[in-house]
Protein backbone atom coordinates (compact mmCIF):
# COMPACT_ATOMS: atom_id res chain seq x y z
CA UNK A 1 0.00 0.00 0.00
CA UNK A 2 0.69 3.89 0.16
CA UNK A 3 4.32 4.59 1.57
CA UNK A 4 3.71 7.77 3.07
CA UNK A 5 6.52 10.13 2.00
CA UNK A 6 7.99 12.76 4.67
CA UNK A 7 5.89 15.67 4.86
CA UNK A 8 5.42 18.71 2.74
CA UNK A 9 4.99 15.97 0.17
CA UNK A 10 5.09 16.83 -3.54
CA UNK A 11 4.40 14.26 -6.01
CA UNK A 12 7.07 13.48 -9.01
CA UNK A 13 5.79 16.03 -11.17
CA UNK A 14 5.67 18.78 -8.92
CA UNK A 15 9.43 17.84 -7.64
CA UNK A 16 10.88 17.96 -11.45
CA UNK A 17 9.15 20.96 -12.10
CA UNK A 18 11.13 22.42 -9.35
CA UNK A 19 14.01 21.68 -9.83
CA UNK A 20 13.65 22.61 -13.08
CA UNK A 21 14.22 19.72 -14.73
CA UNK A 22 10.81 19.60 -16.76
CA UNK A 23 8.27 21.73 -17.31
CA UNK A 24 4.99 20.82 -15.26
CA UNK A 25 1.77 20.62 -16.65
CA UNK A 26 -0.89 23.62 -16.17
CA UNK A 27 -2.81 24.17 -12.99
CA UNK A 28 -6.37 22.84 -15.18
CA UNK A 29 -4.38 20.08 -16.45
CA UNK A 30 -3.56 18.69 -13.38
CA UNK A 31 -6.23 19.35 -11.81
CA UNK A 32 -9.26 18.80 -14.13
CA UNK A 33 -11.01 16.18 -12.92
CA UNK A 34 -11.00 17.98 -9.64
CA UNK A 35 -12.62 20.97 -10.49
CA UNK A 36 -14.90 19.55 -12.60
CA UNK A 37 -16.08 17.31 -9.49
CA UNK A 38 -16.13 20.27 -7.28
CA UNK A 39 -18.18 22.08 -10.35
CA UNK A 40 -20.56 18.97 -10.40
CA UNK A 41 -21.15 19.29 -6.43
CA UNK A 42 -21.52 22.78 -6.83
CA UNK A 43 -24.60 22.60 -9.60
CA UNK A 44 -26.30 19.51 -7.46
CA UNK A 45 -26.37 22.33 -4.74
CA UNK A 46 -27.56 25.00 -6.56
CA UNK A 47 -30.34 23.04 -8.11
CA UNK A 48 -31.80 22.69 -5.10
CA UNK A 49 -31.04 26.43 -3.73
CA UNK A 50 -32.08 28.72 -6.31
CA UNK A 51 -35.61 28.01 -5.17
CA UNK A 52 -35.33 29.23 -1.55
CA UNK A 53 -32.43 31.97 -2.66
CA UNK A 54 -34.13 33.41 -5.93
CA UNK A 55 -37.84 32.19 -6.05
CA UNK A 56 -36.21 30.00 -9.23
CA UNK A 57 -37.63 26.10 -8.67
CA UNK A 58 -35.42 23.98 -10.29
CA UNK A 59 -35.23 20.86 -7.55
CA UNK A 60 -37.02 20.64 -4.27
CA UNK A 61 -36.41 18.83 -1.52
CA UNK A 62 -33.10 16.94 -0.52
CA UNK A 63 -30.69 14.61 -1.67
CA UNK A 64 -32.96 11.92 0.27
CA UNK A 65 -35.21 12.44 -2.06
CA UNK A 66 -36.68 15.35 -4.90
CA UNK A 67 -38.32 16.47 -7.21
CA UNK A 68 -37.29 18.37 -10.37
CA UNK A 69 -39.61 20.32 -12.16
CA UNK A 70 -42.54 18.90 -10.39
CA UNK A 71 -42.22 15.93 -13.08
CA UNK A 72 -38.99 14.03 -12.27
CA UNK A 73 -38.76 12.15 -8.82
CA UNK A 74 -35.88 10.77 -7.26
CA UNK A 75 -34.92 9.63 -3.96
CA UNK A 76 -31.80 7.74 -2.34
CA UNK A 77 -32.56 3.77 -3.44
CA UNK A 78 -30.87 3.16 0.37
CA UNK A 79 -33.22 5.12 2.30
CA UNK A 80 -36.13 3.22 0.22
CA UNK A 81 -33.97 -0.10 1.60
CA UNK A 82 -34.11 0.86 4.73
CA UNK A 83 -38.19 2.30 4.64
CA UNK A 84 -39.07 -1.63 3.74
CA UNK A 85 -36.64 -3.17 6.42
CA UNK A 86 -38.62 -1.02 8.85
CA UNK A 87 -41.83 -2.27 6.89
CA UNK A 88 -43.65 0.64 5.24
CA UNK A 89 -44.43 0.49 2.13
CA UNK A 90 -43.98 3.62 0.27
CA UNK A 91 -45.73 5.44 -2.13
CA UNK A 92 -45.26 5.41 -6.13
CA UNK A 93 -43.35 8.32 -6.55
CA UNK A 94 -40.57 6.99 -4.08
CA UNK A 95 -40.34 3.80 -5.33
CA UNK A 96 -39.88 5.32 -9.00
CA UNK A 97 -37.95 7.89 -7.58
CA UNK A 98 -35.42 5.16 -6.55
CA UNK A 99 -35.73 2.90 -9.71
CA UNK A 100 -34.69 5.95 -11.65
CA UNK A 101 -31.61 6.52 -9.33
CA UNK A 102 -30.53 2.93 -9.47
CA UNK A 103 -30.76 2.26 -12.84
CA UNK A 104 -28.58 5.16 -13.73
CA UNK A 105 -25.59 4.56 -10.93
CA UNK A 106 -25.92 0.64 -11.56
CA UNK A 107 -25.39 1.82 -15.35
CA UNK A 108 -22.96 4.96 -15.18
CA UNK A 109 -21.23 4.06 -11.95
CA UNK A 110 -22.52 3.38 -8.32
CA UNK A 111 -20.00 5.10 -6.68
CA UNK A 112 -19.80 8.61 -9.07
CA UNK A 113 -22.60 9.30 -6.46
CA UNK A 114 -19.57 9.87 -3.51
CA UNK A 115 -16.76 11.48 -5.76
CA UNK A 116 -19.35 13.46 -7.90
CA UNK A 117 -22.53 14.44 -5.93
CA UNK A 118 -22.49 14.03 -2.36
CA UNK A 119 -21.67 16.75 -0.36
CA UNK A 120 -19.67 15.19 1.95
CA UNK A 121 -16.56 14.63 -0.18
CA UNK A 122 -15.50 17.83 -0.26
CA UNK A 123 -15.66 17.96 3.32
CA UNK A 124 -13.75 14.50 4.06
CA UNK A 125 -11.35 15.57 0.69
CA UNK A 126 -10.67 18.83 2.62
CA UNK A 127 -9.62 16.76 5.55
CA UNK A 128 -7.07 14.73 3.91
CA UNK A 129 -5.71 17.65 2.43
CA UNK A 130 -5.11 19.49 5.70
CA UNK A 131 -3.60 16.23 6.95
CA UNK A 132 -1.04 16.50 3.91
CA UNK A 133 -0.56 20.23 5.21
CA UNK A 134 -0.48 19.48 8.58
CA UNK A 135 2.19 16.79 7.76
CA UNK A 136 0.68 14.25 10.16
CA UNK A 137 2.11 10.86 9.24
CA UNK A 138 -0.04 8.17 11.35
CA UNK A 139 -2.83 7.16 9.58
CA UNK A 140 -4.36 6.74 12.45
CA UNK A 141 -7.60 3.82 13.20
CA UNK A 142 -7.87 1.85 9.79
CA UNK A 143 -10.46 -0.74 9.65
CA UNK A 144 -10.85 -2.79 6.59
CA UNK A 145 -12.61 -1.04 3.50
CA UNK A 146 -15.00 -3.56 3.94
CA UNK A 147 -15.72 -2.36 7.76
CA UNK A 148 -18.92 0.13 5.44
CA UNK A 149 -20.73 -3.45 4.57
CA UNK A 150 -21.03 -3.82 8.30
CA UNK A 151 -22.24 -0.83 8.75
CA UNK A 152 -24.62 -0.89 6.14
CA UNK A 153 -26.01 -4.49 7.13
CA UNK A 154 -26.11 -2.46 10.87
CA UNK A 155 -28.38 0.06 9.35
CA UNK A 156 -30.29 -2.35 8.19
CA UNK A 157 -31.32 -4.58 11.08
CA UNK A 158 -31.42 -1.64 12.98
CA UNK A 159 -34.04 -0.38 10.67
CA UNK A 160 -35.83 -3.69 10.71
CA UNK A 161 -35.42 -3.63 14.44
CA UNK A 162 -36.74 -0.28 15.89
CA UNK A 163 -38.96 0.02 12.81
CA UNK A 164 -37.72 3.57 11.63
CA UNK A 165 -35.20 4.82 8.97
CA UNK A 166 -32.35 4.13 11.48
CA UNK A 167 -28.92 5.60 9.17
CA UNK A 168 -31.11 8.92 8.86
CA UNK A 169 -30.33 9.62 12.36
CA UNK A 170 -26.60 10.36 11.69
CA UNK A 171 -26.47 10.50 8.07
CA UNK A 172 -23.78 13.18 7.43
CA UNK A 173 -24.98 13.20 3.89
CA UNK A 174 -28.28 14.21 4.49
CA UNK A 175 -27.75 16.64 7.50
CA UNK A 176 -24.84 18.72 5.34
CA UNK A 177 -28.00 18.61 2.58
CA UNK A 178 -30.54 20.13 5.06
CA UNK A 179 -28.08 22.61 6.52
CA UNK A 180 -27.78 24.49 3.13
CA UNK A 181 -30.82 24.10 1.94
CA UNK A 182 -32.68 24.32 4.83
CA UNK A 183 -30.32 26.28 7.21
CA UNK A 184 -30.56 23.12 9.49
CA UNK A 185 -27.09 24.77 10.79
CA UNK A 186 -27.03 23.05 13.87
CA UNK A 187 -26.88 19.56 12.08
CA UNK A 188 -23.31 21.01 10.33
CA UNK A 189 -21.98 19.19 13.94
CA UNK A 190 -21.98 15.61 12.53
CA UNK A 191 -20.73 16.68 9.43
CA UNK A 192 -17.68 18.75 11.43
CA UNK A 193 -17.51 15.52 13.00
CA UNK A 194 -17.14 13.63 10.16
CA UNK A 195 -14.20 16.23 9.18
CA UNK A 196 -13.06 15.87 12.65
CA UNK A 197 -12.41 11.82 12.48
CA UNK A 198 -10.88 11.81 8.73
CA UNK A 199 -8.25 14.46 10.06
CA UNK A 200 -7.39 12.95 13.14
CA UNK A 201 -8.89 9.68 14.15
CA UNK A 202 -8.50 7.43 10.78
CA UNK A 203 -7.15 8.78 7.50
CA UNK A 204 -9.86 8.71 4.97
CA UNK A 205 -11.65 6.87 7.64
CA UNK A 206 -15.26 8.19 6.86
CA UNK A 207 -15.97 8.09 2.97
CA UNK A 208 -13.74 4.95 2.46
CA UNK A 209 -14.17 2.58 4.97
CA UNK A 210 -17.32 3.68 7.17
CA UNK A 211 -20.21 4.92 4.80
CA UNK A 212 -23.15 2.44 4.73
CA UNK A 213 -24.37 5.39 1.65
CA UNK A 214 -21.36 4.62 -0.53
CA UNK A 215 -21.40 0.92 0.05
CA UNK A 216 -24.75 0.68 -1.11
CA UNK A 217 -24.31 2.82 -4.19
CA UNK A 218 -21.00 0.82 -4.40
CA UNK A 219 -23.16 -2.71 -4.59
CA UNK A 220 -25.46 -0.62 -6.93
CA UNK A 221 -22.83 -0.25 -9.24
CA UNK A 222 -20.90 -3.42 -9.34
CA UNK A 223 -22.08 -4.17 -12.85
CA UNK A 224 -21.19 -0.52 -13.94
CA UNK A 225 -20.11 0.59 -17.30
CA UNK A 226 -17.68 3.88 -17.03
CA UNK A 227 -14.51 3.07 -15.27
CA UNK A 228 -11.03 4.01 -15.30
CA UNK A 229 -8.39 2.07 -17.20
CA UNK A 230 -4.94 1.89 -16.63
CA UNK A 231 -4.49 1.60 -20.60
CA UNK A 232 -1.17 2.60 -20.41
CA UNK A 233 0.23 0.80 -17.51
CA UNK A 234 3.17 -0.20 -19.56
CA UNK A 235 4.40 3.16 -19.17
CA UNK A 236 3.97 3.10 -15.66
CA UNK A 237 7.26 3.88 -13.49
CA UNK A 238 6.12 3.74 -10.35
CA UNK A 239 6.05 7.08 -8.91
CA UNK A 240 3.15 6.13 -6.44
CA UNK A 241 1.36 9.31 -6.96
CA UNK A 242 -1.99 7.41 -7.57
CA UNK A 243 -1.85 5.63 -4.66
CA UNK A 244 -1.02 8.45 -2.80
CA UNK A 245 -4.07 10.59 -3.76
CA UNK A 246 -6.38 7.55 -4.27
CA UNK A 247 -9.14 7.93 -2.15
CA UNK A 248 -9.37 3.58 -2.44
CA UNK A 249 -5.97 2.83 -3.56
CA UNK A 250 -6.64 -0.93 -2.84
CA UNK A 251 -8.58 -0.61 -6.46
CA UNK A 252 -5.26 0.24 -8.47
CA UNK A 253 -3.23 -2.46 -8.07
CA UNK A 254 -5.08 -5.49 -9.59
CA UNK A 255 -5.27 -3.21 -13.03
CA UNK A 256 -1.63 -1.40 -12.95
CA UNK A 257 0.21 -4.27 -11.15
CA UNK A 258 -1.90 -7.17 -12.93
CA UNK A 259 -0.13 -7.14 -16.47
CA UNK A 260 1.99 -10.13 -15.50
CA UNK A 261 -1.09 -11.99 -14.13
CA UNK A 262 -3.10 -11.30 -17.25
CA UNK A 263 -5.55 -9.00 -15.74
CA UNK A 264 -7.72 -6.36 -17.43
CA UNK A 265 -6.24 -2.86 -17.30
CA UNK A 266 -9.58 -1.70 -16.26
CA UNK A 267 -10.08 -0.99 -12.49
CA UNK A 268 -13.03 -3.23 -11.98
CA UNK A 269 -13.63 -2.89 -8.01
CA UNK A 270 -16.71 -1.13 -7.10
CA UNK A 271 -14.97 0.37 -4.65
CA UNK A 272 -13.56 2.72 -7.39
CA UNK A 273 -15.39 6.83 -6.98
CA UNK A 274 -14.65 7.20 -10.18
CA UNK A 275 -13.09 10.58 -9.17
CA UNK A 276 -10.84 10.75 -11.94
CA UNK A 277 -8.10 12.24 -9.61
CA UNK A 278 -5.12 9.36 -10.52
CA UNK A 279 -5.96 11.08 -14.23
CA UNK A 280 -5.34 14.02 -12.67
CA UNK A 281 -1.87 13.16 -11.17
CA UNK A 282 -0.46 10.87 -13.64
CA UNK A 283 1.99 12.94 -15.90
CA UNK A 284 2.28 9.33 -18.00
CA UNK A 285 -1.50 9.70 -18.76
CA UNK A 286 -1.50 5.67 -17.93
CA UNK A 287 -5.51 6.23 -16.70
CA UNK A 288 -8.23 7.28 -18.41
CA UNK A 289 -12.14 7.15 -18.16
CA UNK A 290 -13.37 4.18 -20.63
CA UNK A 291 -15.94 1.28 -20.09
CA UNK A 292 -15.66 -1.43 -18.41
CA UNK A 293 -15.25 -3.85 -21.16
CA UNK A 294 -12.51 -1.81 -23.01
CA UNK A 295 -9.41 -3.88 -22.77
CA UNK A 296 -7.17 -2.07 -24.88
CA UNK A 297 -3.75 -1.16 -23.77
CA UNK A 298 -1.14 1.21 -25.51
CA UNK A 299 2.17 0.23 -24.87
CA UNK A 300 4.47 3.40 -25.10
CA UNK A 301 3.08 5.62 -22.42
CA UNK A 302 2.98 9.28 -23.99
CA UNK A 303 3.00 12.31 -21.60
CA UNK A 304 0.54 15.09 -21.64
CA UNK A 305 3.34 17.39 -22.54
CA UNK A 306 3.89 15.56 -25.90
CA UNK A 307 0.57 14.25 -25.95
CA UNK A 308 -2.12 16.69 -25.01
CA UNK A 309 -1.26 20.19 -24.13
CA UNK A 310 1.38 20.47 -27.58
CA UNK A 311 3.91 21.99 -25.42
CA UNK A 312 7.30 21.01 -26.13
CA UNK A 313 9.67 20.07 -23.27
CA UNK B 1 -7.25 -21.70 1.00
CA UNK B 2 -3.42 -21.88 0.78
CA UNK B 3 -1.77 -25.03 2.52
CA UNK B 4 -2.21 -24.97 6.27
CA UNK B 5 1.10 -25.04 8.18
CA UNK B 6 0.91 -28.38 10.26
CA UNK B 7 -2.16 -27.52 12.90
CA UNK B 8 -2.39 -29.99 15.59
CA UNK B 9 -5.46 -32.45 15.96
CA UNK B 10 -8.00 -30.53 17.08
CA UNK B 11 -6.92 -26.68 17.25
CA UNK B 12 -7.83 -24.25 14.62
CA UNK B 13 -5.74 -23.30 12.03
CA UNK B 14 -4.01 -19.79 12.15
CA UNK B 15 -5.81 -18.94 8.72
CA UNK B 16 -9.09 -19.98 10.19
CA UNK B 17 -8.68 -18.51 13.45
CA UNK B 18 -7.85 -15.15 11.60
CA UNK B 19 -11.36 -15.30 9.96
CA UNK B 20 -12.89 -16.09 12.33
CA UNK B 21 -11.44 -13.30 14.90
CA UNK B 22 -12.28 -10.75 11.93
CA UNK B 23 -15.81 -12.39 11.72
CA UNK B 24 -16.08 -11.62 15.63
CA UNK B 25 -14.67 -7.99 15.43
CA UNK B 26 -17.23 -7.21 12.83
CA UNK B 27 -20.40 -8.36 14.24
CA UNK B 28 -19.67 -7.08 17.68
CA UNK B 29 -18.21 -4.08 16.45
CA UNK B 30 -21.60 -3.58 14.02
CA UNK B 31 -23.41 -4.94 16.99
CA UNK B 32 -22.61 -1.69 19.52
CA UNK B 33 -22.96 0.78 16.94
CA UNK B 34 -26.62 -0.95 15.97
CA UNK B 35 -27.07 -0.32 20.14
CA UNK B 36 -26.07 2.93 20.13
CA UNK B 37 -28.30 3.83 16.68
CA UNK B 38 -31.13 1.56 18.37
CA UNK B 39 -31.12 3.72 21.48
CA UNK B 40 -30.79 6.61 19.89
CA UNK B 41 -33.71 6.29 17.32
CA UNK B 42 -35.52 5.14 20.17
CA UNK B 43 -35.35 8.12 22.36
CA UNK B 44 -35.94 10.12 19.40
CA UNK B 45 -39.50 9.08 18.82
CA UNK B 46 -40.30 10.78 22.39
CA UNK B 47 -41.35 14.23 20.55
CA UNK B 48 -41.74 17.33 22.53
CA UNK B 49 -45.97 17.63 23.32
CA UNK B 50 -45.42 21.21 21.70
CA UNK B 51 -44.47 19.94 18.26
CA UNK B 52 -46.80 19.17 15.68
CA UNK B 53 -46.82 16.57 12.89
CA UNK B 54 -47.97 17.84 9.53
CA UNK B 55 -51.55 16.85 8.49
CA UNK B 56 -51.96 12.88 7.36
CA UNK B 57 -49.25 12.43 9.37
CA UNK B 58 -48.83 8.03 10.47
CA UNK B 59 -50.28 8.37 13.55
CA UNK B 60 -47.52 6.35 15.60
CA UNK B 61 -44.90 8.14 16.02
CA UNK B 62 -42.56 5.14 14.96
CA UNK B 63 -44.56 4.23 12.07
CA UNK B 64 -44.18 7.80 10.56
CA UNK B 65 -40.64 7.12 11.28
CA UNK B 66 -40.60 4.20 9.44
CA UNK B 67 -41.57 6.53 6.26
CA UNK B 68 -40.41 9.84 6.29
CA UNK B 69 -37.02 10.29 4.32
CA UNK B 70 -36.75 14.17 5.88
CA UNK B 71 -36.58 15.23 2.45
CA UNK B 72 -38.87 18.22 2.98
CA UNK B 73 -40.91 18.37 -0.16
CA UNK B 74 -44.18 18.83 2.59
CA UNK B 75 -41.75 22.00 3.80
CA UNK B 76 -41.80 23.25 0.50
CA UNK B 77 -44.91 22.56 -0.48
CA UNK B 78 -46.70 24.49 2.43
CA UNK B 79 -47.69 27.81 1.53
CA UNK B 80 -47.65 29.48 5.01
CA UNK B 81 -43.83 28.37 6.14
CA UNK B 82 -45.58 26.67 8.21
CA UNK B 83 -43.60 23.57 8.55
CA UNK B 84 -40.16 22.94 9.70
CA UNK B 85 -37.36 20.50 9.54
CA UNK B 86 -35.93 19.41 12.60
CA UNK B 87 -32.76 20.12 13.27
CA UNK B 88 -30.43 19.14 16.07
CA UNK B 89 -31.49 20.18 19.30
CA UNK B 90 -35.51 20.91 18.30
CA UNK B 91 -35.51 16.89 20.12
CA UNK B 92 -37.81 16.13 17.14
CA UNK B 93 -36.51 13.46 15.15
CA UNK B 94 -33.66 15.01 13.28
CA UNK B 95 -35.04 16.53 9.70
CA UNK B 96 -38.26 15.49 10.33
CA UNK B 97 -40.94 18.03 9.31
CA UNK B 98 -42.89 19.49 12.49
CA UNK B 99 -44.46 22.19 13.42
CA UNK B 100 -44.86 24.15 16.62
CA UNK B 101 -48.77 25.93 16.41
CA UNK B 102 -48.15 28.84 18.60
CA UNK B 103 -45.73 30.37 15.84
CA UNK B 104 -47.30 28.86 13.04
CA UNK B 105 -50.13 27.41 12.77
CA UNK B 106 -51.67 25.00 10.01
CA UNK B 107 -53.85 26.67 7.91
CA UNK B 108 -55.69 23.65 6.64
CA UNK B 109 -55.41 24.16 2.94
CA UNK B 110 -58.44 22.55 1.02
CA UNK B 111 -56.11 20.66 -1.00
CA UNK B 112 -53.59 19.85 1.15
CA UNK B 113 -50.30 20.46 -1.04
CA UNK B 114 -47.64 18.96 2.05
CA UNK B 115 -49.45 15.37 1.88
CA UNK B 116 -49.76 15.29 -2.12
CA UNK B 117 -45.97 16.35 -2.09
CA UNK B 118 -45.14 13.38 -0.16
CA UNK B 119 -43.26 10.75 -2.44
CA UNK B 120 -43.48 8.20 0.74
CA UNK B 121 -46.57 8.23 2.12
CA UNK B 122 -45.45 9.74 5.29
CA UNK B 123 -48.23 11.79 4.80
CA UNK B 124 -50.74 9.69 3.96
CA UNK B 125 -52.63 10.16 1.21
CA UNK B 126 -55.62 8.90 1.47
CA UNK B 127 -55.84 11.74 3.37
CA UNK B 128 -58.08 14.08 1.20
CA UNK B 129 -60.22 16.02 3.26
CA UNK B 130 -58.22 18.26 5.67
CA UNK B 131 -61.52 18.96 8.24
CA UNK B 132 -60.31 15.08 8.49
CA UNK B 133 -57.25 15.68 9.44
CA UNK B 134 -55.84 14.69 13.16
CA UNK B 135 -52.75 16.20 13.81
CA UNK B 136 -53.69 16.91 17.57
CA UNK B 137 -56.13 18.07 19.36
CA UNK B 138 -56.67 21.62 21.41
CA UNK B 139 -56.94 21.25 25.36
CA UNK B 140 -57.68 24.20 27.35
CA UNK B 141 -54.75 23.15 29.29
CA UNK B 142 -55.14 26.23 31.59
CA UNK B 143 -58.99 27.25 32.83
CA UNK B 144 -57.30 29.29 35.78
CA UNK B 145 -56.02 31.94 33.57
CA UNK B 146 -58.49 31.47 30.63
CA UNK B 147 -59.88 35.11 30.13
CA UNK B 148 -63.76 33.12 29.43
CA UNK B 149 -63.28 30.66 32.44
CA UNK B 150 -62.56 33.99 34.20
CA UNK B 151 -66.15 35.51 33.20
CA UNK B 152 -64.89 37.41 30.50
CA UNK B 153 -65.75 37.19 26.92
CA UNK B 154 -62.35 36.68 25.05
CA UNK B 155 -63.88 33.82 22.58
CA UNK B 156 -61.12 34.57 20.29
CA UNK B 157 -60.27 30.72 20.30
CA UNK B 158 -63.90 29.99 19.43
CA UNK B 159 -63.79 32.51 16.44
CA UNK B 160 -60.91 31.95 15.23
CA UNK B 161 -61.46 28.18 15.12
CA UNK B 162 -61.47 27.12 11.53
CA UNK B 163 -63.94 23.66 12.18
CA UNK B 164 -66.35 26.44 14.14
CA UNK B 165 -68.90 25.88 16.35
CA UNK B 166 -68.02 21.73 15.52
CA UNK B 167 -64.21 21.40 17.24
CA UNK B 168 -65.00 24.33 19.64
CA UNK B 169 -68.32 25.46 21.14
CA UNK B 170 -69.06 27.59 23.93
CA UNK B 171 -70.96 26.21 26.98
CA UNK B 172 -73.15 27.76 29.32
CA UNK B 173 -72.17 27.79 32.94
CA UNK B 174 -73.61 30.17 35.46
CA UNK B 175 -70.55 32.72 37.19
CA UNK B 176 -70.58 31.54 41.09
CA UNK B 177 -68.15 34.53 41.77
CA UNK B 178 -70.97 36.94 40.78
CA UNK B 179 -73.66 34.76 40.72
CA UNK B 180 -75.61 36.42 38.30
CA UNK B 181 -73.55 36.35 35.23
CA UNK B 182 -72.42 33.63 33.13
CA UNK B 183 -69.34 31.60 31.81
CA UNK B 184 -68.94 30.66 28.23
CA UNK B 185 -66.78 27.82 28.33
CA UNK B 186 -64.94 26.93 25.46
CA UNK B 187 -65.12 23.58 25.15
CA UNK B 188 -63.20 21.58 22.45
CA UNK B 189 -64.70 18.11 20.95
CA UNK B 190 -61.98 16.12 19.83
CA UNK B 191 -64.01 14.21 17.18
CA UNK B 192 -63.70 17.56 14.74
CA UNK B 193 -60.65 18.95 16.34
CA UNK B 194 -58.12 18.67 13.35
CA UNK B 195 -55.39 20.06 15.79
CA UNK B 196 -54.47 22.86 13.25
CA UNK B 197 -53.60 25.39 16.23
CA UNK B 198 -55.25 28.53 14.87
CA UNK B 199 -56.61 28.56 18.53
CA UNK B 200 -53.23 28.45 20.71
CA UNK B 201 -51.90 30.93 17.94
CA UNK B 202 -54.39 33.19 18.53
CA UNK B 203 -55.14 33.07 22.34
CA UNK B 204 -54.28 36.32 23.24
CA UNK B 205 -52.87 35.22 26.73
CA UNK B 206 -48.70 35.74 27.30
CA UNK B 207 -48.75 31.49 27.35
CA UNK B 208 -51.85 29.91 25.81
CA UNK B 209 -54.36 28.73 27.83
CA UNK B 210 -55.34 26.36 25.49
CA UNK B 211 -52.94 24.29 23.35
CA UNK B 212 -52.39 22.01 20.54
CA UNK B 213 -51.48 18.51 22.06
CA UNK B 214 -50.65 15.40 20.26
CA UNK B 215 -53.31 12.80 20.37
CA UNK B 216 -51.78 10.77 22.86
CA UNK B 217 -50.87 12.90 25.30
CA UNK B 218 -54.00 14.58 25.10
CA UNK B 219 -56.67 11.84 24.50
CA UNK B 220 -57.59 9.47 26.98
CA UNK B 221 -59.07 6.34 26.12
CA UNK B 222 -62.10 3.80 27.46
CA UNK B 223 -61.72 0.08 28.23
CA UNK B 224 -62.21 -1.58 25.03
CA UNK B 225 -64.92 -3.73 26.87
CA UNK B 226 -66.53 -1.16 28.27
CA UNK B 227 -70.08 -0.19 27.45
CA UNK B 228 -71.78 2.97 28.25
CA UNK B 229 -74.99 1.44 30.05
CA UNK B 230 -77.43 4.55 28.51
CA UNK B 231 -76.07 4.25 24.91
CA UNK B 232 -77.02 0.40 25.53
CA UNK B 233 -80.25 1.16 26.48
CA UNK B 234 -81.11 3.09 23.70
CA UNK B 235 -79.97 0.44 21.18
CA UNK B 236 -81.59 -2.32 23.31
CA UNK B 237 -85.03 -0.01 23.70
CA UNK B 238 -84.53 -1.13 27.74
CA UNK B 239 -82.17 -2.95 30.06
CA UNK B 240 -80.39 -5.28 28.74
CA UNK B 241 -80.62 -7.96 31.46
CA UNK B 242 -84.21 -8.52 32.19
CA UNK B 243 -85.80 -8.08 35.51
CA UNK B 244 -82.70 -6.45 36.90
CA UNK B 245 -83.70 -5.03 40.61
CA UNK B 246 -83.54 -1.12 40.42
CA UNK B 247 -82.46 0.36 43.86
CA UNK B 248 -83.97 3.53 44.56
CA UNK B 249 -81.85 6.73 43.10
CA UNK B 250 -81.58 9.31 45.81
CA UNK B 251 -79.99 12.62 44.71
CA UNK B 252 -78.17 14.64 47.87
CA UNK B 253 -80.53 15.85 50.13
CA UNK B 254 -83.08 13.92 48.96
CA UNK B 255 -84.88 12.97 52.30
CA UNK B 256 -87.92 10.83 50.42
CA UNK B 257 -87.72 8.21 52.75
CA UNK B 258 -87.78 4.15 50.76
CA UNK B 259 -91.42 3.61 50.07
CA UNK B 260 -91.07 0.17 49.53
CA UNK B 261 -92.53 1.01 45.89
CA UNK B 262 -90.38 -0.18 42.66
CA UNK B 263 -88.68 2.79 40.93
CA UNK B 264 -89.64 3.51 37.73
CA UNK B 265 -87.16 2.39 35.23
CA UNK B 266 -84.33 5.66 34.94
CA UNK B 267 -85.39 8.04 32.30
CA UNK B 268 -82.31 8.45 30.28
CA UNK B 269 -82.56 11.91 28.32
CA UNK B 270 -79.29 12.41 26.52
CA UNK B 271 -78.12 15.84 26.58
CA UNK B 272 -76.79 17.10 23.92
CA UNK B 273 -73.32 17.51 24.17
CA UNK B 274 -73.15 20.10 21.06
CA UNK B 275 -75.38 21.94 22.42
CA UNK B 276 -74.52 25.30 21.41
CA UNK B 277 -74.37 28.18 24.17
CA UNK B 278 -76.54 31.58 22.49
CA UNK B 279 -73.48 34.16 23.04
Amino acid sequence: MTAMPSAPRLNREARLAAAGEMPGRSFLLRNRYLLLRRLSQIVVLALFLTGPLFGLWIVKGTIASSMTFGVLPLTDPFMLLQMLAARHWPEGLAILGALIVAVFYALVSGRAYCSWVCPINPVTDLAFWTREKLGLQSKGWQPRPGTRFFVLATALVVSALTGAIAWELVNPITMAFRAVVFGSVASLTFVAAVFLFDLFVARRGWCSHLCPVGAAYGLLGSAALVKISAHARAACDHCMDCYAVCPEPQVISPALEGAKKGLSPVILSRDCTTCGRCIDVCDRTVFRFTHRFDLSETAQGGTHRSNCSGETP
Amino acid sequence: MSPKSATPEGLVSPERRKVLETAARGVVGAGVVGVLLGSYQKSAEAMPALTIRPPGALADEAKFLSACVRCGLCVRACPYDTLKLADLGDHVATGSPFFVARKIPCEMCDDIPCVKACPTGALDHSLVDIDKAKMGTAVLVDEENCLNFLGLRCDVCYRDCPVLDKAITLEIESNPRTRKHAIFRPTVHAEHCTGCGKCEKSCVLEEAAIKVLPLKVARGELGRHYRLGWEEYQKNQGPLIKDVIDLPDRAPGDVTPPSGVPDAPPIFKPVSPFKRGTP
